[in-house]
């Protein structure tokens, strides 16, 4: 009569199309809720999930209910001490009105759930895309790698498949010698009977001699080894995208820059980072601080170790090109830079960083950001940007006063290009 | 004794659950209780909470308010700060109770008790569902529903098919017939060949938009017309039948949420009976099973413990208060009936002659067969449950400052309780009600609903606002809200002026 059916092993997601539709049709809240969230908390929540809140009046299914008024008349459970008659104040909260009681204390306003880390960043990088990210693919596409496709008759010698090439060799002086070697294999069996039969030195056996000797000749000049026969290792060129980047973080760490500052810096340079984690597979970091003079250093003492001095940005931009040249060759790297800074730099080096960045940086790099971290006027160092920005398209530079900016700033600096 | 135990651990096999149905099923059946044949499916916590964000149902169309439901259900569920449900039960035919993995053997066999013997035998035998849900074909009519709108958003766009759906959820409440009963079945499908051949001969002739040339009474002053020529009650009914602008596959959706709506309708109007009935059920039948020396003390112990938790009534003074809980109320109630036929005081004999002394099995029988909440309160809740439960009566009326309460527990109070007991359980005046009243067919197409006022109780303004732009979504004319207070005046409340429209 009854059947019993264990149905743990079926999917368990029934529910994700609904999930799906629900994140959909509230995107544009979300989406806010992410920015907020982005704003608002630490660097280390952005790579989990995120708890999302919106607004449930957005999300409310309206339907037709009484409001408070009127008369009515409700029975409860639980009488101490009243009896008929009782006068009562109305409790606070509209106890007794609405539609349930259970529907007054409650007060949520919000509607919370949580997005995954993978919708969270979703949201975050939404319609966004690294600049010129169709050139950066048609770049990438141009670098090749070779493969072997089997062999071919004519190449280089350096390609030449030895064994292949003698294998070929010894195949043509076999087919080439062998009627031949027939020949003489008859000649040298009639002189034998000829010589049996006690006619060796008859005119016969002279003339087969010679005959053999003939045949032996034609047998020798055969080539040990021809063109003909030469094999190359064939290879042929296939395109490879590259799948690696390498992130240069630039920072200033002068005195000028104090912890609020570096915190913005630190959460631009991690956005930028996760977005890169999206599109590369392989990605180096480069951190290099500087104040008068610049250093390659870790994470940990870029962001956290104090400094204090004046500032040469140039030296920063120094350091970047050398290592560039050294490690990071741009065939197989697609290089991005960031840069922050609070503006400030030693009046005569602005130029010389303009000058750097037109002449050998920008040529190497997929892209460059420059944001500056002031709520003060700009100085030299961003006037002189502003030189490079008319000239390089894949130059960037924004201006943020507040951890609140960053995630509109960001947004900015990567929006989607229209081709 | 101890030879004829089931089980001693807490652990289940699928052979436990077995014998434990066994077992369950022949004291069920001693007691004469008729259920469908059950179908019980072990599912995972996770399925759990899709069943539940699925509003219970097995097979579902897909649509954004259930995934906020399962997402509010899965973040709750994840901090800990709500159970599962221990059982799922569908009405349907075998009938589907789900038991989840991570309950414990007891658990089970509640559950199965409870879901596979209570509620299934509720919905085989309960005049509301034996009326209006079909368990034979409800899951093929699902499947069916779930197919056509997932072809209506391949074909149309699943924006197009959520606008509507949406607007239909905001009428699902107003899907259902309240008065108006279908005829028998047999007599349904007889008519269900000739009511097509209606439609379509209406279909050709569908006057409702001819305009209706006005007749000129000997006054010389035109006279309408009226349409529809009674209020009508079901409003996404009246919606699928006539709104001029909708497509046929749009009629067909606003249909489904209609059936839908249709077959969970009883049990919105059951639910103290329903879940009293089970209850009673499950602590009957576990308690006979503990008789027989089937189960040990400790089984009854954490049974006697989860019974008593579902059963937690908190008082009004609660900061746990939520209203009344059914579960309480139901059992309380099924429990007394059996009480007043087995033992019964003076009180009882002069309240209830019918069930002093009689057969407390086919009295429960009868009480479970023919009533709904409403009218079983109003006829079975005794005085000794008002006493039980201490229930008293608050007046609150807006023209006084002051709350009244007006009856308690006591002999001049137990017929006031009851009466305002069942009204509170009465869907006719917990809801608005609310109707259609006519359609300007000469003019300008206009629809417009009429709301009755009970108790001078009047609308939520902000919600009946956006429910009526989405009536205007699917009317696709401009739509009113009328109230009607007691004293008969009538007073336009809202209006969507819509001008959509199509070629």
């Amino acid at each position: 009569m009854a059947q019993i059916i264990d149905r743990r092993l079926n999917g368990k997601n029934k529910s994700a199309i609904n999930r799906q539709r629900f994140i959909k049709r509230f995107k544009g809240q979300i989406k806010k809720a992410v920015s907020d969230a982005v704003a608002g908390r630490s660097i280390t929540d952005m790579e989990s999930g995120e708890k999302i809140s919106i607004p449930t009046k957005d999300i409310s299914e309206p339907e037709f209910s009484h409001g408070s008024g009127g008369s009515r008349e409700m029975i409860h459970p639980g009488n101490v001490d009243f009896i008929p008659g009782d006068q009562v104040d109305r409790p606070s909260g509209g106890g007794g009105k609405g539609n349930q009681a259970s529907n007054d204390g409650e007060g949520e306003d919000d509607f919370a759930f949580e997005l995954s880390r993978d919708e969270f960043l979703n949201f975050f990088f939404e319609d966004l895309e690294l600049p010129d990210l169709v050139k950066t693919r048609l770049t990438t596409l141009v670098k090749q790698k070779s493969v072997r496709a089997g062999y071919t008759s004519d190449g280089n010698p350096s390609n030449i498949n030895v064994v292949r090439s003698l294998k070929g060799a010894l195949g043509r002086r076999i087919a080439l010698s062998s009627p031949h070697l027939a020949g003489v294999r008859e000649l040298e069996a009639e002189l034998k009977q000829l010589v049996a039969d006690g006619a060796g030195e008859s005119p016969r056996a002279l003339e087969i001699e010679e005959e053999i000797l003939r045949l032996r000749g034609k047998i020798r000049a055969i080539p040990f080894i021809d063109t003909f026969d030469l094999r190359y290792n064939n290879r042929v060129p296939r395109p490879q995208p590259s799948t690696q980047a390498v992130m240069f973080c630039l920072m200033d760490v002068s005195g000028s820059m104090d912890e609020a500052r570096k915190d913005i810096a630190k959460r631009f340079f991690i956005l930028l980072y996760l977005f890169l984690t999206r599109t590369y597979e392989k990605i180096d970091l480069v951190f290099i601080r500087h104040h008068t003079v610049a250093k390659e250093v870790d994470e940990e003492d870029f962001f956290h170790s104090r400094e204090s001095g004046g500032t040469v940005v140039s030296s920063a931009l120094e350091l970047m090109r050398d290592i560039i040249a050294e490690r990071y060759p741009t065939a197989d790297w697609n290089i991005y830079a960031a840069q922050a800074s609070d503006g400030d730099n030693w009046n005569d080096d602005s130029p010389i960083c303009r000058d750097l960045l037109l002449g050998s940086i920008m040529p190497l790099v997929q892209y460059f950001a420059y944001i500056e971290i002031t709520p003060e006027l700009h100085q030299s160092l961003w006037l002189e940007y502003l030189t490079v920005k008319s000239a390089c398209p894949n130059f960037a530079m924004q201006h943020i006063e507040s951890q609140a900016d960053i995630y509109p700033v960001f947004r900015e600096l990567f929006k989607k290009q229209t081709a | 004794m101890s030879t004829n135990i089931i089980s001693n651990t807490s652990e289940w096999t699928f052979e436990l659950i077995e014998r434990y149905h066994n077992e369950i099923a022949r004291v069920a059946a001693n007691y004469g209780l008729d259920t469908y044949p059950n179908q019980i499916e072990i599912i995972t916590a996770e399925q759990m909470m899709d069943a539940y964000s699925s509003v219970g149902l097995p097979v579902g169309y897909h649509h954004w308010s259930f995934g906020k439901q399962f997402l509010s259900t899965e973040k709750r569920y994840r901090r800990g700060q709500m159970g599962l449900a221990y059982e799922i039960v569908i009405n349907s035919n075998p009938c589907i109770a789900y038991l989840m993995e991570e309950n414990t053997m007891m658990m089970q066999a509640l559950v199965i008790a409870h879901a596979a013997y209570g509620h299934n035998s509720f919905f085989k035998g309960n005049y509301l569902f034996k009326t209006w849900t079909n368990a034979d074909s409800i899951i093929d009519y699902l499947v069916f529903a779930r197919n056509y709108i997932a072809e209506c958003e391949q074909r149309y766009g699943h924006e197009e098919v959520e606008l509507i759906l949406d607007s239909c959820h905001a009428l699902m409440n107003y899907g259902v017939d309240r008065y108006k009963r279908p005829s028998p079945l047999s007599l349904q499908q007889e008519q269900a060949r000739q009511q097509e051949r209606e439609e379509y001969l209406q279909s050709q002739v569908n006057d409702l938009w001819r305009t209706v040339p006005s007749r000129v009474t000997p006054a010389g002053k035109k006279v309408r017309a009226r349409f529809p020529e009674e209020p009508q009650e079901n409003l996404l009914y009246f919606v699928e039948k006539n709104a001029p602008m909708l497509e046929p596959w749009q009629r067909e959706v606003v249909r489904i949420v209609r059936k839908i709506a249709q077959y969970f309708y009883p049990q919105r109007q059951t639910q103290v009976m329903n879940e009293g009935w089970a209850t009673f059920w499950h602590y009957t039948i576990l308690n006979t099973l503990y008789d027989e020396g089937l189960v040990n003390d400790g089984f009854m112990i954490e049974f006697l413990q989860s019974h008593a938790n579902v059963l937690t009534q908190p008082p009004y003074f609660s900061k746990y208060y939520s209203g009344i809980n059914p579960y309480a109320l139901g059992f309380a109630m099924m429990s007394d009936i059996r009480r007043m036929c087995e033992n019964p005081t003076d009180e009882d004999r002069e309240w209830f002659p019918q069930l002093a002394g009689s057969d407390w099995v086919k009295s429960l029988d009868f009480a479970m067969r023919n009533f709904k909440d409403e009218s079983f309160i109003s006829q079975y809740l005794s005085p000794k449950v008002i006493r039980d439960l201490k229930l008293f009566s608050v007046l609150d009326d807006d023209a006084r400052s002051q709350l009244e309460i007006t009856s308690i527990h006591e002999e001049r109070g137990y017929r006031t309780i009851r009466q305002a007991l069942a009204d509170q359980y009465n869907l006719g005046s917990r809801e608005p009600n609310i109707q259609v009243w006519s359609v300007d067919r000469g003019g300008d197409r206009s629809l417009t609903l009429r709301h009755t006022q009970y108790n001078r109780r009047p609308l939520h303004g902000d919600t009946a606002g956006e429910v009526m732009r989405h009536l205007a979504r699917l009317w696709g004319f401009t739509v009113r809200l009328e109230t009607l207070s007691e004293e008969g005046g009538v007073e336009l409340l809202h209006e969507c002026v819509n001008e959509k429209r199509r070629h």
